[in-house]
């Protein structure tokens, strides 16, 4: 038995059979082949079976992504059935006498390197689907096994390095009990995936896929980041009963699923949920969340050959409004660029993404595909609360000149005679310093902030979140945060408008004091963070967590202010 | 004597992923040698690899030539397809 520390990113906890999503060791040796009529059906074997595999991972993908996701799968298909591909493979194998593995290999890299070499992002990418594509062809070849997250049925916990967004698209929750990695943090996708999959996960372990092997059992703890390895009988009884409490624990936040988030002085504030897909909206409701605090559209930009267009749009935006009822739905524009790239849109390669062209920088200049998503949001707007806002705003003039397009959008749909609401609020994410610093400016124009803290904390601090040499400069408790975030609240306040966080750090129960202290109105968080968090704002007292505010701001260091909170919260 | 026919690529993101599946999908079901040239360059329509590899953009002119016993109805039967997806005319 050994035990491996690493970041709660998903609580509860998971006991299960270990699956490495690790990629199979591929390597074989040119040999001559004396039976060739032998080898090219050993080839021909090789090639069905992975047809069929790929048969059955597209039908799970179109059942549990749709069509569009599953349509990958059908050119991943045709790779295999392709006459240019594979005649060349079985003539090679005819006529130097090699083997399959060697003919295959040649065939596609000869394949790969041409797609490579295009100048063109989306045919590059197709260099990925061809390697996808003869890795498991090889693996038949080779008879090893081949990871398909989508193939899955039985428990297990799913181990890996990464997991991107595809492979936890392909995740089946009946199966899938939790998931470890090597790399990343509480903000990085894989957690984020993971708390609205409501499944257990620890991150950032750096050695799991060493020290863990196909088939052995481990326990995933999500509420301590603890990872246990082949753990013996008492053990397991231990964690077992960790997880009945757990579930006690939950029945307990449930009762709280329909009360308003009230704290013991009486003030109310609104627990909202940060979502990336229509499908999510069902996690809110469970966990009785007050409405959508910041719906991400990337995700309707990610993973697709092409921009979706307007009606596509419109169809998600509408099904989260109706969904939602009158409740609020703060509708994040396009974030895209820097790290988050599109496949079929190039841009150039940048030397700091994070500083670079992306969000609302990109939109105003490509301002065809800001106007398709305007025009989709300002047509879904009849159907409940919605409240759009602009990543990314670092001046004044950005704010004013997409606030301008949304507004001639507008005018246009009205002209066209299509129904708009007139009660749409319009605001801005905070999460440039800049920002922060004049709110009071902004305040006289827009509707509402939403402080952006992941984003605000590594701009404040100067340190790349991804970057973990520098992760010890992530700290949200910073006074330098804090005194950015009251200056916003502030600013807010005194124009007669709301002020709202989506980010980590509304949900964290050591923020969640300091924030109610300084008067934020709207905490958006992870679906399953919302009852924990209602039931820790029901013991609290505003009045006295304000009365802080001046010592809060005043301190020097953010192991002051933790400590502090600590103590006068008792955690 | 081959069948031939010239088109016009109108989608405005040229021949991507999906519509060169159906394309080829479509090639397949005849006997015919189908291919398609775009910039001096002729490859065969049943293999997806050789039409993504063209890049064919929108604007582009591209020639569907068929060779064999079903020649007139695989290039009647391709046309179509582009025609329905949106793809050319």
């Amino acid at each position: 038995m050994s035990k491996l520390k690493g970041i709660a990113a998903s609580n509860g906890v998971a006991i299960a059979k270990a699956y490495t999503l690790e990629a199979p060791e591929l390597s074989f040796e040119t040999k001559k082949v004396g039976d060739v009529a032998k080898e090219t059906e050993r080839l021909q074997d090789a090639l069905d079976v992975s047809k069929q595999e790929l048969e059955k991972i597209k039908e799970n993908a179109r059942v549990s992504l749709g069509d569009e996701h599953a349509e990958i799968f059908s050119a991943h298909l045709l790779v295999l059935s392709d006459p240019e591909m594979i005649t060349p493979i079985k003539d090679k194998i005819k006529n130097e006498n090699i083997n399959a593995e060697a003919a295959l290999d040649e065939v596609a890299n000869m394949f790969i390197n041409m797609f490579e070499s295009m100048d063109n992002a989306y045919m590059r990418e197709r260099a990925a689907d061809i390697k996808d594509v003869t890795k498991r062809v090889m693996a038949h070849l080779l008879k090893v096994s081949f990871p398909d997250p989508a193939l899955i049925d039985e428990e297990v916990i799913i181990i890996a390095e990464d997991l991107t967004p595809s492979d936890t698209a392909q995740l089946n929750k009946q199966f899938v009990k939790g998931f470890t990695t090597n790399i990343g943090g509480r903000t990085s996708h894989s957690a984020i995936m993971a708390r609205s999959l409501e499944i257990p996960a620890v991150v950032g372990t750096k050695t799991v896929t060493d020290d863990v092997k196909d088939g052995d059992i481990i326990i995933v703890d999500g509420i301590d980041g603890e990872v246990v390895i082949n753990p013996t009988d008492d053990v397991i009884e231990t964690y077992r009963k960790k997880q009945d409490d757990f579930a006690k624990q939950k029945e307990v936040w449930a009762q709280l699923k329909d009360e308003p988030t009230v704290s013991k002085d009486g003030t109310h504030v609104e627990l909202v949920a940060n979502i990336g897909t229509p499908n999510d909206v069902e996690g809110i409701i469970n966990n009785g969340g007050e409405g959508v605090g910041l719906y991400r559209t990337e995700f309707l930009y990610m993973g697709n050959s092409d921009f979706p267009s307007e009606d596509d749009q419109f169809d998600a935006y509408k099904s989260v409004l109706e969904q939602m009822g009158d409740k609020p739905v703060v509708v994040r524009t396009l974030d895209i660029g820097g790290d988050k790239e599109l496949s079929y849109l190039d841009l150039p390669k940048e030397m700091n993404p994070f500083l670079g062209f992306r969000a609302v920088r990109l939109c105003l200049e490509r301002d065809d595909i800001f106007r398709t998503q305007l025009r989709a949001l300002l047509r879904a707007s009849t159907y409940g609360n919605l409240k759009i806002m602009f990543p990314m705003i670092a001046t004044l003039d950005e704010f004013r000149q997409a606030k301008a397009l949304l507004l001639e959008e507008k005018a246009n749909l009205k002209g066209e005679g299509i129904e708009v609401s007139d009660d749409i609020e319009i605001g801005i994410m905070v999460e440039i310093p800049s920002t922060a610093v004049i709110a009071r400016q902004f305040a006289k124009e827009v509707d509402f902030f939403s402080i952006g803290t992941n984003d605000l904390i590594q701009y404040t601090m100067a340190a790349d979140r991804m970057n973990e040499r520098v992760s010890y400069l992530y700290q949200p408790y910073h006074p330098a945060i804090l005194n950015l975030v009251n200056n916003v609240i502030e600013a807010a306040h005194a124009e007669g408008k709301w002020a709202g966080m989506c980010g980590e750090m509304a949900g964290d129960s050591i923020a969640i004091p300091i924030l109610l202290g300084l008067g934020l109105d709207e905490f958006s968080m992870s679906a399953t963070s919302i009852l924990p968090a209602r039931t820790q704002i029901k013991d609290l007292s505003k009045e006295e967590l304000a009365s802080y505010k001046d010592k809060l701001l005043a301190m020097s260091t953010a192991d002051e202010v933790e400590a502090f909170i600590r103590e006068k919260t008792n955690q | 004597m081959a069948a031939e026919k010239t088109v016009t690529i109108t989608d405005s993101t040229g021949v991507h992923a999906r519509p060169a599946t159906v394309l080829v999908n479509k090639a397949g079901s005849f006997a015919s040698e189908v291919t398609v040239e775009y910039n001096g360059k002729s490859v065969n329509l049943k293999s997806i690899m050789g039409v993504m590899s063209l890049g064919i953009p929108k604007d582009a002119e591209i020639k569907l030539v068929a060779e064999g016993s079903d020649e007139q109805e695989a290039i009647d039967g391709i046309y179509g397809v582009i025609k329905q997806e949106g793809l050319g005319e």
